[in-house]
């Protein structure tokens, strides 16, 4: 009985965590397309709903009515994985981020390596989908997006070896607090830069779309899915760019730390400053999506591999000295 | 490379114009209207859904000369006539088949009654063909309907024929 009672405690936190991540997932596409719209001067989704806040439920509602198609020269098994296993991966992501010092499913020690282990990890559910599809569109955009995915987690890699360099720890709250005197984005600004980018690349958000390049590819690897199982993949690339968003807003941005330590400021809870910090962020990607046209591939990769990776490995050997130069290291 | 173009690579100039940019336009009045619900103006001219109208006592103005018949580039429209009772010449039958009709207007150019016209209804989609093929009764039909706006466009338009 006493086990049961503890799974259930575990159960209700984790409900508590992916309801939440679930909705806003689904309000971030609503605010992903109005930004797109505002900026080309259009309304947007703006009829379901408030604002057409609901837009996205609305569409939810109709990928679920509609027919799954599976194609007959699929491989079936793996067909119909490759979505559950893109949304998984995204969503078990968000039990390392902590919304305040306490307000964290799992304080685990490798918290960062965790996050990066699982968002590396996004690529399968791309692989499988795009293979097990049996047709060509889906296939080259997975190879072109598999490709592009590890290309970028290099430097992704990199960076955050920058800022444990500056944290000495693991752990993301750890890395949070390190930030109380100054946030990481003013002395790593140009890691913060490459950052962003490469969290485009990584999520591929435009310019960086290739794997579904829609004039070339049709929609990429998601080419031959339908209904619900489309509605996963989408799903599951919304909550990864979120998750980018929430790393980007812990690793350079103070987490929730506000920005400020005086009064009006420090009444506000924590979680909300996080979830301020990724909006702000994600609000960038969606402005990001309206203003820029799309790489070509071989710009994508030469800008990955010849201009990143070394820069951000500069940049390490520079705080890395840096830091040992003015006895700055920190030591546990 | 030239410097100034290495420092627009390097700071991304051009980039965090963009982004500026963008924001502006962000906070930027709307250029699109919500459709169903508000719509944009249409000129007098507008060439939509097609009416028979009538004379104000309620005699129908067509004389059947078949004019618009002949000049029908896309051949939709099919007139048959026979003389009335009193003498005057109307149509027993005039058909328009709206799917094959392009809507170039000269038809209503041709009309010289004032009899055919094209007015500003441009939201009569069905959901079969059928209802599309229009007979004479659903033209006279849309001739009351729409008269006073028919009206007033003929009458706004005159000055530039």
């Amino acid at each position: 009985m006493e086990y049961l009672s503890i799974v259930f405690q575990e159960v209700y936190k984790i409900l508590f965590l992916l309801v939440p991540v679930l909705v806003s997932v689904a309000m971030i596409v609503w605010l992903d397309r109005r930004v797109w719209a505002f900026v080309q001067k259009r309304q947007g989704p703006n009829v379901v709903g408030p604002f057409g806040l609901l837009q996205s439920l609305a569409d939810a509602l109709k990928y679920i009515f509609k027919e799954m198609i599976i194609p007959s020269s699929s491989n079936k098994v793996i067909f119909i994985l490759a979505p559950i296993v893109t949304m998984t991966l995204a969503l078990i992501a968000w039990a390392v981020i902590p919304f305040s010092a306490s307000q964290v499913l799992a304080d685990i020690n490798v918290g960062i390596l965790y996050l990066f282990a699982v968002s590396s990890l996004g690529v399968y559910g791309i692989i499988m989908g795009g293979w097990a599809s049996n047709s060509k569109y889906p296939f080259l955009g997975a190879i072109r997006s598999a490709a592009q995915m590890v290309s970028y987690e290099v430097s992704i890699g990199v960076i955050i070896i920058n800022v444990l360099l500056c944290v000495g720890s693991l752990n993301l709250n750890d890395i949070v607090l390190a930030q109380q005197s100054m946030w990481f984005v003013i002395p790593l600004f140009p890691m913060f830069v490459i950052f962003f980018i490469s969290a485009l690349a990584e999520t591929n958000r435009p310019p960086f779309d290739l794997p579904e390049a829609e004039a070339e590819l049709v929609a990429g690897y998601q080419t031959e899915y339908s209904g619900m199982m489309y509605a996963m993949f989408w799903l599951g690339e919304y909550a990864n760019i979120l998750l980018m968003c929430a790393m980007g807003a812990i690793l350079f941005l103070g987490g929730w730390l506000s920005p400020l330590e005086i009064y009006p400021f420090t009444l506000v809870p924590e979680a909300i400053w996080l979830i301020l910090k990724i909006l702000l962020l994600f609000f960038l990607f969606a402005l990001v999506k309206a203003i820029v046209p799309r790489y070509r591939y071989d710009q994508l990769m030469r800008l990955g591999w010849k201009v990143f990776l070394p820069f951000s490995l500069i940049w390490v050997v520079l705080t890395a000295s840096y830091l040992f130069y003015f006895n700055l290291l920190p030591v546990n | 490379m030239k410097i100034s173009r290495l420092f627009k690579t390097i700071f991304m100039t051009d980039f965090v114009g963009g982004l500026f940019m963008a924001l502006k336009e962000f906070f930027k009045p709307k250029k699109t209207i919500n459709y169903p619900f508000e719509k944009g103006k249409i000129s007098p001219r507008f060439r939509g859904e097609h009416a028979l109208r009538r004379y104000p006592n309620g005699e129908e103005r067509c004389i059947a000369c078949k004019l618009c018949e002949a000049v029908c580039p896309a051949q939709a429209i099919t007139i048959e006539s026979a003389q009335r009772e009193d003498g005057s010449r109307k149509t027993t039958r005039y058909d328009i088949d709206m799917m094959k009709c392009i809507y170039c207007g000269l038809c209503e150019e041709s009309c010289p009654v004032d009899a055919i016209v094209q007015g500003p209804n441009f939201e009569f989609s069905t959901e079969t063909r059928e209802e599309l093929y229009y007979t004479k009764d659903k033209l006279l039909d849309n001739g009351d309907r729409w008269e006073n706006i028919l009206d007033a466009n003929i009458k706004a338009d005159n000055i530039h024929r």
